[in-house]
């Protein structure tokens, strides 16, 4: 079983050790290399002293997602050492901390252990519990640089650039490096068969996570304001968005600040700051999770019936209720489409990865702009905070944000009177002024029933003269907002349909059922509303599988209520166990369906 | 809410103010609020501060939340942008149309009920930030739109039209922002108005938080014997005890102070207020002086009124963010845009 550059390691180790930084250095050492890498952090909800994982898949054909399998298990942690060791695949390795006895009594004949006495020989070489803990760590790093062959030199780099200002750090972690290097030099048969060798295949790339990409996108987008309540796993989207706006939003002359960041007392306030801020003129946005969303619908309701822009980022987490907050899940599909009482519906966008992110943030505010209307981004915890290879972020010079229908002074001067809510070009947006700008331009915003002059109203008719022409825009949103990837396979009367983190396993599932001779079609849906080319595709197949990550098909309702497709078309995957998809889960599902002679 | 628009006609011997505007300019709709209503005087005495002071109207900003108090906005200044948003959450709305424009002037209208059960957070927190704004409580002790439930300020022993006394400890709005740290605490009454129309200047003029609440009886559930919010409750135990005049940057202090018996406290544009003091051992810049002499008022059964505190030195909140001074919605896109070349170099940090 020689392989190369495609092999996946599991660590596991307790958290608050330190171990995210060994394996970040892992990782970025593979992807120095030029082999493309993925990365998956499995942590607990808390701060210290629970289990934790970080799987990291060498994939020397680019796969997004994580494999099914692991190669090696680095068991770190006694707690977890059973099922750790159950994990391996048969063939594989497992590398345990041999300063302590194992539990000889879970064995398998089918793997091989490796034994490194990690604590021992840091326990020896450094001083002081934490900085023995620590190196514990990067100790097993240096135990795999020897046992996959990771060049040294790329890790001696990284290090002197991570401490650049701590030339101590530099020496002591590479001294840790050495340790476990050495030892697994010195005691087994290095490289394993599983091993890499160096490619060009991430020039041109980065590695990033998500929730900086959407950061980096509130500031590329010109947003000024920014409110939040923290929450996992969101809090990284706002603490990137400062620092990016730290190094780029300082005013030069006076060192004042061109942002707002509030952290508000609740989510409720975080979504009411964002639309006080819009009223007024600024890009404004605000990140958080499912249970925020709960908290914030009153006011997205109001936001819709009122017509203001807002920019919601629901990093989702698995639910119901506070469910496992660390865990991943595409569970808030439905409570953000339709989120708040009364007749209300919401523009959504789907990134299926960190560049995605990026350029969907930027887009979302013009469509907020150009809509009225909250846009919210359904990115979930797989893409907010694991690291994913994606390629360079570029910024296209032409850009002007797109900041829709606003009057200006002149604009209002000139009409002989101002109303708010007129549909005066049939795409069902109307025209908005901003306070400060002209006494003519005054409106009143409001929640309570209004007509279309603006006006406070009861009157049936009026009533739903303006929430019939809010269908109206509807429609305009549906063509606007983002197309689908779509990929013909062979073309046959089969599809998947699916969106955001499922992709990368998606695509893998069908490439592996291809070599099966098992075509699909594939759309992945970037938005809702559910614009005509996905309606348009499904229309053109028999059977859908619609793959996605809750329990209760949330994909397929909304294409069945948004875009009136049968039910029994739509055959629902779904995985909903908190991690990550992989293509095993997709691929067994359709073999299943195959023997059963209803699928290709 | 009624949007009857009232006649703008001016005979040419109505007074104008400093813009060449009359007071009709700074009007609203005819407001449908019960007959009496004390929230119907708060909005006159808006209407005559906002007037007075020569604000133009569309760069003042009117913020609500649900109920009574919070549809009073469509009352006044219909030519300036409203925003009447959900139940208890003005000051989060408010806080963000400020963080977007510091240029604008924001009265918030809200009510006990509003502000002080579901709003009581975001009440809190807005004073935490001393958000540069003038926030009006119309206070009457009760839910008026669902038909005189009690509210969280009735105070223990008042009774409602039908059924048993309160028993429960009131929440008064002035003791908590005293103790939360707002920077310009005010009480009057709504059948005070010359007590209230310079404590509401006073209020917007200030840069900072400032805290009106104002005793507005409701005529038609809490008006009766037997309330301690009625109008003649009152009138009766209403002690103006901390009198204070607004004095704009143009004007001279001319009125004849009693020597020793008044401080002036300079405002951030220049203008002043100037206190008339009752008691002369009382320190309208102590904010344990206040917080004493309120309690002691509360214990004598007493509602005393006027500017009780004050303080012009904290900042607000973009003073305490360190905001530049251009309002962040007026900032080019240009500027705020880090360009293609900066995300090019920046792409190195993730290799």
């Amino acid at each position: 079983m020689s392989r190369v550059n495609d092999v996946v390691i599991k660590v596991a180790t307790v958290n608050g050790t330190g171990s995210a930084s060994a394996n970040g250095l892992l990782m970025k050492s593979i992807f120095r290399m030029g082999i493309p890498v993925v990365g998956k952090n499995f942590f607990p909800s808390n701060i210290q002293g629970l289990p934790t994982w970080y799987e990291v898949r060498v994939t020397a054909d680019g796969h997004q997602a994580r494999a099914d399998r692991i190669d090696i298990m680095v068991a770190m942690n006694a707690q977890t050492y059973a099922k750790d060791m159950a994990e391996v695949v048969s063939g594989g390795w497992l590398i345990y901390d041999s300063t302590w006895p194992r539990n000889k009594l879970l064995n398998r004949q089918d793997i091989t252990v490796l034994g490194i006495p990690l604590s021992g020989m840091c326990n020896e070489r450094f001083d002081g519990v934490r900085a023995r803990i620590l190196m514990k760590n990067i100790a097993y790093v240096g135990a795999l640089a020897a046992l996959l062959e990771i060049d040294l030199d790329v890790i001696k780099t990284l290090l002197e650039q991570t401490f650049a200002s701590k030339q101590h750090m530099v020496a002591s972690n590479l001294e840790a490096i050495m340790l476990g290097y050495d030892y697994a030099r010195e005691h087994f048969d290095c490289p394993l068969p599983p091993h890499l060798e160096p490619m060009d295949k991430t020039k041109g790339h980065i590695i990033v996570d998500g929730n900086t990409a959407a950061g980096l996108g509130c500031v590329y987008a010109g947003a000024t304001v920014g409110a939040w309540y923290p929450i996992t796993p969101s809090t990284s989207v706002m603490d990137a968005y400062k620092a990016f706006c730290k190094q780029y939003r300082m005013d030069e002359e006076t060192g004042g600040k061109k942002f707002c960041i509030i952290q508000a007392e609740d989510e409720m306030a975080a979504i009411g700051i964002v639309l006080g801020a819009t009223w007024n003129g600024a890009r404004a946005f605000t990140p958080t999770s499912g249970p925020g969303i709960s908290l914030m619908s009153e006011f997205i309701g109001f936001a819709y019936y009122a017509e203001l822009p807002a920019v919601i980022f629901d990093v989702q987490r698995t639910g119901p209720s506070t469910g496992m907050p660390t865990r991943t899940q595409q569970c808030d599909l439905l409570s953000c489409a339709y989120a708040s009482h009364g007749d209300t519906r919401h523009v959504l966008l789907f990134p299926a990865n960190p560049e995605e992110c990026f350029y969907m943030t930027v887009n979302a505010f013009d469509l907020a702009d150009r809509l009225q209307t909250p846009v919210m981004i359904l990115s979930d915890i797989d893409i907010g905070m694991n690291d994913w290879m994606c390629p360079d972020l570029k910024w296209d010079e032409n850009y002007k944000p797109d900041r829709g229908k606003v009057l200006n002074a002149e604009q209002v001067e000139s009409m002989e009177k101002f109303y708010r809510y007129l549909d005066v070009d049939g795409d069902g947006i109307p025209y908005r002024t901003l306070p400060g700008e002209h006494p003519k331009g005054a409106f009143f915003t409001r929640g309570s029933g209004h007509n279309k002059y603006g006006a406070y109203t009861e009157d049936s008719d009026e009533y739903q003269d303006v929430v019939d022409r809010l269908l109206v825009k509807w429609e305009t949103a549906r063509k606007i907002v983002p197309e689908p990837e779509i990929k013909y396979s062979k073309f046959n009367k089969t599809a998947i349909v699916s969106l955001g983190s499922c992709d990368g396993a998606v695509k893998e599932a069908l490439a592996l059922l291809k070599e099966q001779n098992i075509g699909l079609n594939y759309c992945r849906v970037k938005a809702f509303p559910i614009g005509d080319a996905v309606r348009d595709f499904i229309d053109k197949h028999d059977q859908v599988y619609v793959v996605e990550q809750n329990r209760d098909a949330q994909l397929r309702s909304l294409l069945m209520l948004d875009a009136g497709i049968p039910q029994t078309k739509l055959e629902p995957i779904l995985h909903y166990d908190g991690m990550p998809l992989n293509a095993s889960f997709v691929v067994g599902r359709v073999l299943t369906d195959v023997a059963k002679g209803r699928a290709a | 809410m009624s949007y009857i628009a009232k006649p703008k006609v001016s005979h040419p011997s109505v007074p104008r103010n400093e813009l060449g505007l009359f007071k009709r300019d700074y009007e609203g709709v005819v407001s449908t609020l019960c007959a009496g209503c004390g929230h119907d005087s708060v909005t006159a005495a808006i209407i005559q501060a906002v007037f007075e002071l020569g604000i133009e109207p569309h760069k003042l900003c009117k913020m609500s939340g649900i109920g009574c108090s919070s549809k009073t906005p469509a009352y006044f200044l219909s030519q300036s942008h409203g925003f009447n948003s959900v139940h208890g959450r003005m000051p989060s709305v408010t806080t963000g149309a400020n963080a977007a424009n510091s240029d604008l002037t924001y009265i918030g209208v809200s009510g006990d009920g509003d502000s002080l059960s579901i709003g009581m957070g975001q009440f809190a927190h807005v004073i935490r930030r001393n958000l540069d704004m003038c926030y009006i409580m119309e206070n009457n002790g009760v839910y008026g739109l669902t038909k005189g439930q009690y509210s969280a300020t009735a105070d223990v022993g008042t009774t409602a039209k039908k059924g048993p006394a309160n028993k429960q400890m009131p929440i008064d709005p002035v003791s908590i922002a005293i103790g939360l740290g707002a920077t310009y605490i005010a009480r009057g009454f709504s059948g005070a108005k010359e007590q209230l129309v310079p404590l509401i200047k006073g209020a917007i003029m200030h840069k900072g938080f400032a805290l009106l609440d104002v005793i507005s009886p409701c005529v038609t559930f809490n008006d009766h014997e037997g309330s301690t919010k009625s109008y003649a409750h009152t009138r009766e135990h209403f002690h103006q005890v901390i009198n204070a005049d607004f004095v704009p940057p143009s004007e001279e202090i001319v009125a004849a102070y009693e020597e020793g018996n008044t401080m002036p406290i300079r405002l951030h544009d220049g203008s002043k207020i100037v206190f008339r003091r009752v008691d002369k051992d009382y320190d309208p810049t102590s904010r344990a002086a206040a917080f004493t002499f309120l309690r002691d008022s509360v214990n004598a059964g007493e509602i005393i009124t006027g500017l009780l505190y004050i303080d012009e030195e904290t900042g607000d909140m973009h003073d305490l963010s360190g905001s530049i001074e251009t309002p962040l919605s007026k900032i080019p896109y240009e500027e705020l845009n880090p360009g293609a070349e900066e995300l090019a170099n920046l792409m190195d940090r993730y290799r």
